[in-house]
């Protein structure tokens, strides 16, 4: 009987790496980019996420605030339009300590694998249809296997977490690793088969072809909306937000795996945990909300056209409504107990997500009518609205202590 | 474990008997939160050993805020030492300037003005609503939820700008004297403080509905750390923990002191004996010491001017304008400036009720103008005993939360 050992994790995350790169090679052949392009969009991907990631510290903070009744930074700049740059001075300039017993290589590494993995997701989101970026496409690669790659990139960050953790060679740290790995197991499962659900309906991996897919049958979200609700809460899961930030929490672990990370590698910590918020939300409308295009309804109005249907702009808003969203929850939520986010992945989300998924499923393999699923989503929405406002009692929760050592 | 010593040469599976297997090797983890710790409330330092995050043993240390006050209040008089006394509970404070003002006031004969006691009773139940909402704020930062504790510290800042109105101070009053108080209401106070209790009850309700119906805070708080009532005596636990597990005990009540007993107000008492009754009791308090507050606005605004303090030239300072008047005045306030008062022989000991439990000042007189011994029983040291039994068995993130809902002031455990 082997004991698990923790040395043993890199090396996984380098083997995961490995199997990633295949993907590469089966970029669509319908991409018709030459590579230079590839290359400047990615630059413009990287640049973009990173400016994205510094103004959304300063909106977070902003809304916050005003959920809070306070005013937020406004000193630096103009309305505190500068903050994000003082922000990043400071944390470049900060002392960068390394704890003398930590493991320097792997200390070095994990924030570079998070915030790295975080970042490689992006570029699979279209933003436009084909042609539209100066007659370019406008993402930076189109993949065939799209929802699949993004799904195993955004899994390996965690691993950024988990070494920090382990690499700081501090209680809490590992404690908040721990925790990391614990809410991985518990939500990831959850996430997998409510994507699953859109790739079954649309039949397609590839980003491009659900977006076209919702373009000729309507939104996902009207037929999948179970999987959508389902999806939102894995993602905030994933992005570790505040009723699943248990690896940091602040007020029990002190940052948890962050506890010994100062200067810009603790700010590549954040820097990985916006960019997850910001893929997200960028991936949930491009799933659900039919991507950068606008509501279909709106295409009647005979004004609106031009500037008010430029993808880009849609995109834009759709993203910002889910960055709002996941901020609104942060200042509204308490956050769950360990123990309880595990129960919640596996006793809530993993088998209503399989429910839905087997629906999805059988509605597509007996080639039933979509809107089965239509009524179906909007039964549910019915349910669960009754089930808020008349029946969400909270129930005693089991007890799940067992008697200390000695007792 | 092995079923067959012989196929030990031959390990297989059957060899052993997997349901009987050992469990996978774990060590104990002693783990060190504190005295720096975001959630420690103050310097509490506890050492904890877990079993991945699950609590097996704690032992809390104190003694990280200790000032000596106690020691320090045998070297100054008995009026100077009121001082000392707010800065031990500063979130509570009127309690124990009122206790210390009790304990002496009891042990010289002083008696106190009814217009002097009301606006003590006032200012004591406004002072423990503002601590409520601390423990409120800061609880509810340890469950997480950012957004609550600046709810709880707007409406306690109300309440600290009326403290300030009245004794200058937004924590350390000093504003109780022995036999009544420093001086009268300012002009226009009874107004304001109508108006922050017309909307008190209100904002109560917003957060009692924030715990009673959100399910997160719920499963997190419902039936975790339970202490019984037969335990919760045993551990000398008192005030808001001790009702929330089902024991009807308040000093307002049993023991009444400074007029409690001509006050309708409830003693509110949970059953559960868990951390969310525990917070959901602070807010039933909050409404109750509403309603007191309610009426001694009520008491003194029939009652009209009058004396705040005991005439009794020996204990407190005559009227300044006096001393231009009356050579006699003159010697008196000479005296109790310099040399101070000289009770008689004695010790005493007058429980009263603050914010965290029972609190009382134990004062050994010799017959001098300074306490031969003070020893404050204070509830946040006594309470403190309940947290190694309170964890037993509870998750790493149920500790903190634990120690929120126990309430502790550091200043008030080391004194």
């Amino acid at each position: 009987m082997t004991a698990f050992s923790i040395r043993r994790v890199p090396k996984l995350g380098f083997v995961g790496l490995l199997g990633i790169a295949p993907a590469f090679a089966q970029a669509s052949e319908a991409s018709t980019d030459p590579l230079w392009m590839v290359g400047i969009k990615a630059f413009l991907v990287i640049f973009g996420l990173l400016t994205a990631f510094a103004y959304m510290t300063l909106i977070e903070r902003r809304i916050l605030a005003r959920i809070q009744i306070r005013q937020g930074p406004n000193r630096v700049g103009p309305d505190g339009l500068l903050q994000p740059l003082a922000d990043a001075i400071k944390s470049i300039l900060k002392e960068d300590i390394v704890p003398r017993a930590a493991d320097k290589l792997v200390f070095w590494l994990a924030p570079m694998i998070s915030v790295t993995f975080a970042v490689l997701t992006f570029g699979l989101i279209p933003f436009g249809p084909k042609h539209a970026f100066f007659g370019f496409d406008p993402w930076v690669i189109n993949l065939d296997v799209g929802i699949l790659y993004i799904f195993a990139v955004s899994e390996i960050a965690v691993y950024g977490i988990f070494l920090a953790g382990w690499a700081s060679n501090s209680k809490y740290s590992l404690l908040g690793s721990l925790r990391s790995s614990a809410a991985l197991i518990s939500y990831e499962l959850g996430l997998g088969m409510s994507l699953l659900a859109p790739v079954v309906l649309v039949g397609s991996l590839n980003l491009q072809a659900i977006v076209e897919w919702q373009h000729t049958h309507g939104w996902l979200i009207l037929y999948l909306l179970p999987a959508f609700a389902l999806f939102v809460v894995s993602s905030m899961a994933e992005a570790a937000r505040t009723p699943f930030d248990l690896p940091e929490a602040e007020q029990e672990l002190v940052g948890g795996y962050n506890t010994e990370y100062s200067s810009i590698k603790w700010a590549l910590f954040q820097m990985a945990e916006y960019i997850h918020l910001i893929t997200a939300s960028a991936l949930i409308p491009t799933l659900f909300l039919g991507g950068w295009r606008m509501p279909g309804f709106l295409t009647a109005i005979p004004w609106i056209g031009g500037f008010f249907a430029w993808p880009y702009l849609w995109m834009f808003v759709k993203i910002a409504l889910f960055l709002f969203f996941f901020i609104w929850v942060r200042g509204t939520f308490f956050r769950l107990r360990y123990d309880q986010l595990m129960r919640f992945g596996w006793g809530r989300l993993l088998p209503l997500a399989l429910i839905w998924f087997l629906i999805v499923a059988a509605v597509v393999a007996f080639k039933l009518p979509l809107s089965i699923l239509a009524w179906l989503s909007a039964l549910s929405l019915i349910g669960f609205s009754i089930y808020v406002v008349l029946g969400a009692k909270p129930q005693a929760p089991r007890r799940t202590m067992r008697p200390g050592v000695g007792d | 474990m092995i079923k067959d010593p012989s196929a030990l040469h031959s390990p297989s599976e059957e060899a052993y008997d997997l349901a009987d297997a050992p469990e996978l090797k774990s060590e104990v983890m002693t783990l060190n939160v504190g005295p720096q710790h975001p959630s420690t409330h103050g310097v509490l330092r506890v050492v904890v050993d877990l079993s991945g995050e699950q609590i097996l043993r704690l032992t809390p240390h104190i003694g990280y805020l200790h000032t000596g006050f106690e020691k320090n209040m045998e070297n100054r008089t008995y009026t100077q030492d009121i001082t000392y006394t707010p800065r031990m509970d500063y979130l509570h404070s009127f309690a124990h300037d009122l206790a210390y003002a009790l304990s002496v006031e009891k042990l010289v004969g002083a008696e106190v003005p009814l217009r002097a006691q009301t606006i003590r009773v006032m200012l004591n139940e406004l002072s423990r609503i503002a601590s409520h909402l601390v423990f409120l704020g800061t609880g509810m930062l340890d469950f997480g939820a950012l957004t609550p504790f600046f709810y709880a510290f707007r409406e306690r800042e109300a309440v600290l700008d009326l403290f300030e109105w009245v004794t200058g101070q937004r924590f350390h009053h000093n504003y109780i004297r022995i036999g009544g108080l420093k001086e009268d209401l300012p002009e226009g106070f009874l107004e304001q403080v109508k108006k922050f209790i017309a909307a008190m009850p209100a904002r109560i309700d917003e957060y009692e509905g924030l715990f009673r119906e959100s399910p997160i805070f719920y499963e997190r708080a419902k039936g975790v750390s339970v202490i019984p009532a037969e335990d919760a005596i045993n551990l000398s636990l008192t005030g808001g923990s001790l009702r929330a597990s089902g024991v009807n005990y308040d000093v307002r009540k049993a023991y009444p002191y400074a007029g409690y007993e001509t006050y309708a107000f409830e003693v509110p008492v949970l059953q559960g004996g868990d951390i969310f009754d525990r917070v959901i009791i602070r807010a039933l308090e909050m409404r109750e010491s509403v309603k007191i507050i309610a009426q001694a606005v009520e008491r003194l605004e029939a009652m009209g001017e009058g004396p705040v303090r005991d005439p009794d030239p020996q204990i407190s300072l005559p009227p300044r304008k006096l001393l231009e008047t009356s050579m006699e005045a003159v010697i008196y306030h000479f005296k109790l400036v310099t040399e101070g008062f000289h009770p008689a022989l004695g010790e005493v000991y007058v429980p009263t009720e603050s914010a965290r439990g029972e609190l009382g000042y134990y004062i050994v007189s010799d017959g001098g103008s300074m306490p031969y011994r003070v020893k404050v029983r204070a509830p946040s040291f006594v309470n403190l005993q309940t947290l190694p039994y309170a964890c037993k068995g509870v998750q790493m993130a149920d500790m903190v939360v634990v120690i929120a809902s126990l309430d502790p002031v550091m200043g008030d455990v080391d004194r």
